[in-house]
């Protein structure tokens, strides 16, 4: 019998090695699970979580909330564009107001670094972050690092290197403090002015030249270029970027071994990553969208039942 | 703190071989049947069963396992949440007669959970329910086995110690009583 330390999922910083792995141990069991011919258990038939995102999202809402429906939670979504946020509500209030309703667990994704970690301090329920503004994603990083251990047997010693806009991303961030976590070495590579000034302080590599950190690395785990982010030019046009860090057929076939190629979605075909890629063998990208809901199972009912 | 022995080797060997031949005399040849052992402790009697089955019929019979953590009714209601085990059931259960097998029944929740949990793999025909200790009168909702290896008498503070050894030869089951 375990549970998890924490009754909130803020960041993998909060988590140590332990409770990273009851969580995989728990998703393995619910990766079966979602396997079945009828996909569901009743473990959360009396809880109601809540979906509050405040910023846009595909393929995490739709995971956790296919998650939630499969462990029969009573599931509301809430999305900021169409709310009363647009009549000016604080977000302690928007919270507030959706708890009095009887939610027992909400799933916050926010534009802003530590939104979740403020209403953990504010309120009761248990708290998911599903991805705040530049900081965390914690979930993504835990099905990456699951992916990662189901691929290639263990994280342990494996070479990880992450690809891609290092500073605006959480994606980057959860996933360094998870595989570091794991015992695996990480490198990040991208464009100067994509990686953050002090990112050696995290006790990763760096590297620029896209060639040689493949030659490194067992698995490369390549970022979306987000320019829905960056208020300023990083660098000259995407055509360029793609030429120089652009994970193409070509450089994969010029490398002497074969490595795992992941990408936390959704794909700029043809920007950090070509078509030939994205759906080689090599690729893993679909199992890491199935291994989402997996994961969230078990971080939902981890939480729901730490007491 | 005292225990009483319910089963030692040999005495364990004779009752599984008595049970064995009361699965055949309902299920003859097992071409419609299947075992499923409840996880955690009631795979270990379910391969020892299927084993001896196979070597009473000559034929290979189907064996799963199935994990009743997430159909338990008291999550978010004991102190810690159970660490769930495999589930592995690779054939069709549509159909067949199951017989569900675990080592000890008491309160019945555990088997209610595990009929829970078979419906997600498809409508068994029939379901029959074995177990190596019934402790009597202990019963939350009406359960009962089809196939016991022993009742026990038994109160609610007592405990059912089951230690199966893989070599066979160290098999023991306690009844253990605390003192007050």
């Amino acid at each position: 019998m375990s549970q998890l330390k924490t009754k909130h999922l803020l960041g993998i910083k909060n988590l140590d090695r332990e409770d990273i792995e009851l969580i995989f141990q728990t998703a393995a069991n619910f990766k079966e699970v979602i396997n079945r011919p009828i996909k569901k258990v009743p473990s959360l038939r009396d809880v109601t979580v809540a979906n509050v995102f405040f910023e846009n999202s595909t393929r995490t809402k739709l995971s956790f909330e296919l998650a939630e429906k499969r462990l029969s939670a009573d599931v509301i979504n809430f999305s900021a564009s169409g709310s009363s946020v647009k009549k000016g509500e604080t977000l302690l209030d928007t919270v507030n107001n959706i708890l009095a309703m009887k939610v027992d667990m909400v799933v916050m994704r926010h534009s802003s670094p530590g939104a979740p970690h403020f209403l953990a301090k504010h309120i009761d329920a248990n708290i998911i972050n599903a991805g705040d503004g530049t900081h965390e994603h914690p979930t993504q990083a835990l099905l990456d690092s699951f992916s990662i251990q189901e691929t290639c047997g263990q994280v342990e010693g494996k070479k990880v290197v992450i690809v891609g806009d290092i500073l605006h991303s959480r994606v980057a961030l959860s996933n360094i403090f998870a595989l570091q976590t794991l015992g695996a070495e990480v490198m990040v590579c991208g464009p100067a002015t994509l990686l953050p000034k002090h990112i050696r302080e995290l006790g990763v590599k760096v590297e620029t030249d896209i060639k040689k950190a493949l030659e490194w690395c067992d698995v490369a785990n390549i970022l979306r270029i987000q320019l829905e982010r960056q208020q300023m030019k990083y660098f000259p046009s995407l055509r360029e970027y793609s030429n120089y860090f652009g994970v193409n057929k070509q450089l994969l076939d010029s490398l002497k071994k074969e490595i795992t190629i992941m990408h936390p979605g959704p794909i700029n075909r043809g920007v950090e990553i070509t078509s030939d890629v994205a759906d080689s063998d090599h690729s893993i990208i679909l199992q890491q969208v199935e291994n989402g809901v997996a994961i969230r199972m078990a971080v939902l009912y981890l939480l729901a039942g730490v007491t | 703190m005292q225990k009483r022995l319910l089963f030692d080797s040999p005495l364990l060997k004779v009752t599984i071989s008595r049970l064995c031949q009361q699965l055949i005399e309902v299920h003859g040849d097992f071409s419609q049947s299947v075992i499923i052992g409840m996880q955690p402790r009631g795979i270990y009697l379910a391969e020892r069963i299927k084993e001896e089955l196979e070597s009473l019929v000559a034929k290979d019979i189907h064996l799963g396992y199935l994990d009743t953590t997430f159909h338990r009714d008291d999550f978010r209601r004991r102190d810690e949440p159970i660490t769930p085990s495999q589930t592995k059931i690779p054939f069709l259960i549509e159909n067949k007669n199951v017989i569900l097998v675990d080592d000890v029944l008491f309160t019945g929740r555990t088997v209610r959970a595990a009929l829970d949990a078979m419906n997600t793999f498809g409508r068994p025909a029939k379901v029959e329910l074995l177990v190596l200790i019934d402790r009597l009168y202990s019963r939350h909702i009406p359960v009962e086995a089809n196939y016991v290896g022993r009742k026990v008498n038994t109160i609610q503070s007592q405990k059912v110690l089951v230690e199966l050894d893989e070599k066979q030869k160290e098999d023991h089951i306690w009844l253990i009583t605390k003192e007050e």
